[in-house]
């Protein structure tokens, strides 16, 4: 036992460290080390987790480790309690790596964040989180796929299935950055109108 | 100025941690809004800690919870907003995980958040545009923010090239004018 929750600790802390861009670019770390590298849980299971990990709140890359950490203990046949134990510590340690990376960045920010040439990245590092923000958005909008070279585009009916969705996208987007409601609000009264109109 | 104690800290990180859904992106907006809603951070640290927590490796809510956190409150502030922005998401996934392995095929679930969805990817979009408007002043940077927007979206760009891609021609350029004037 102590053994699998040593791998776990190493398997997640590398996932941690080695995520750049996001949730969705984490789950398939995790699937590729969880599902394929260690066979620890099957790939229904891992579907399922993914589902759960998107329909609830929280980050989806901490949802899915935490989950993971779970199932990885309790499906070894530790019990609910290593179950428990299993998802804190995966927890800790997809976490982990940001705070050494953090210290990292501190030191290199009080080095330099007074030079021209800090002040200039940061001009040019600006525009491009904005446009990365601005796909994370785009990739819950449209379903880009590739077939070679052929593009095909289209709408994620998932998320967009009808006029309604559209209309609630647009009051959201409308509310939230006119700041007459706060994000908070606006999910909760999207969840009740959710329960009036579906 | 409201004042920031690591417990009202932990508070206000635990509540975002809880209303953030559809991943890292949908804390931003509730970052900025309870930051500076409350007079902790100014609107131009918020988006400079954005810049920094989306250029470091790892979770984007975690990243942002210690960069604010820090911030605020130091190093244990920085521990606490973790904590924090996490634990809801823990909680809530055990229970699932031990109790209601089928809740995500609940009719209830099924209907609040085919509402939510829609609105959470509203507001993803705001502190995109927020940050586009105040971080775009002339040709160069939109032409930044579009392009690494359509490479990320539709060519399917790892982020993690458009940052030290952008890195890289920032420095060697600001280097090189930084020569002439010598």
């Amino acid at each position: 036992m102590i053994d699998l929750l040593g791998q776990l600790f190493l398997t997640f802390f590398f996932i941690g460290l080695f995520n750049f861009g996001g949730g969705g670019a984490m789950l398939s770390l995790i699937q590729g080390q969880v599902v394929t590298a260690h066979g620890w849980i099957s790939q229904e299971m891992f579907t399922d987790i993914v589902a759960i990990s998107q329909s609830t709140p929280g980050p989806i890359g901490i949802n899915c480790a935490t989950y993971t950490g779970y199932e990885v203990m309790y499906g070894a046949g530790y019990g609910q309690l290593a179950g428990v134990f299993g998802s804190a510590l995966a927890t800790f340690a997809v976490v982990l790596p940001s705070f050494l990376v953090f210290f990292l960045i501190v030191k290199v920010f009080n080095r330099f964040h007074e030079g021209r040439t800090f002040a200039d990245t940061m001009r040019a590092l600006r525009p491009a989180v904005a446009g990365l923000i601005g796909a994370a958005a785009l990739v819950l909008i449209f379903d880009a796929r590739w077939t070679g070279f052929q593009p095909q585009l289209s709408l994620l009916t998932e998320n967009f299935p009808d006029w309604k969705a559209w209309a609630i996208f647009a009051a959201a987007f409308v509310l939230g950055y006119s700041k007459k409601a706060g994000p908070i609000t606006i999910i909760l009264a999207a969840g009740v109108l959710g329960l009036l109109i579906y | 100025m409201e004042s920031a104690s690591l417990w009202k800290l932990f508070c206000v990180f635990a509540k975002m941690g809880a209303f953030t859904i559809g991943g890292g992106y949908a804390m931003l907006p509730l970052i900025e809004q309870e930051m500076t809603r409350r007079g902790w951070i100014s609107e131009e640290d918020i988006q400079d800690i954005i810049v920094l927590a989306q250029s470091a490796p790892g979770i984007l809510a975690v990243n942002m919870a210690i960069f604010t956190g820090h911030k605020i409150k130091g190093l244990k502030g920085s521990v606490v907003a973790s904590v924090g922005a996490v634990l809801p998401s823990l909680l809530i996934i055990l229970l699932i995980a031990m109790f209601f392995t089928e809740f995500k095929d609940n009719d209830i679930v099924r209907r609040i958040f085919q509402a939510v969805r829609p609105a959470a990817v509203a507001l993803i979009l705001v502190p995109a545009v927020r940050m586009a408007r105040a971080g775009c002043h002339s040709w160069w940077t939109w032409a930044i923010a579009i392009a690494a927007m359509l490479a990320v979206a539709f060519l399917k760009v790892s982020p993690i090239w458009i940052i030290l891609v952008t890195i890289t021609v920032a420095v060697s350029v600001s280097l090189l004018n930084q020569k002439k004037k010598l």
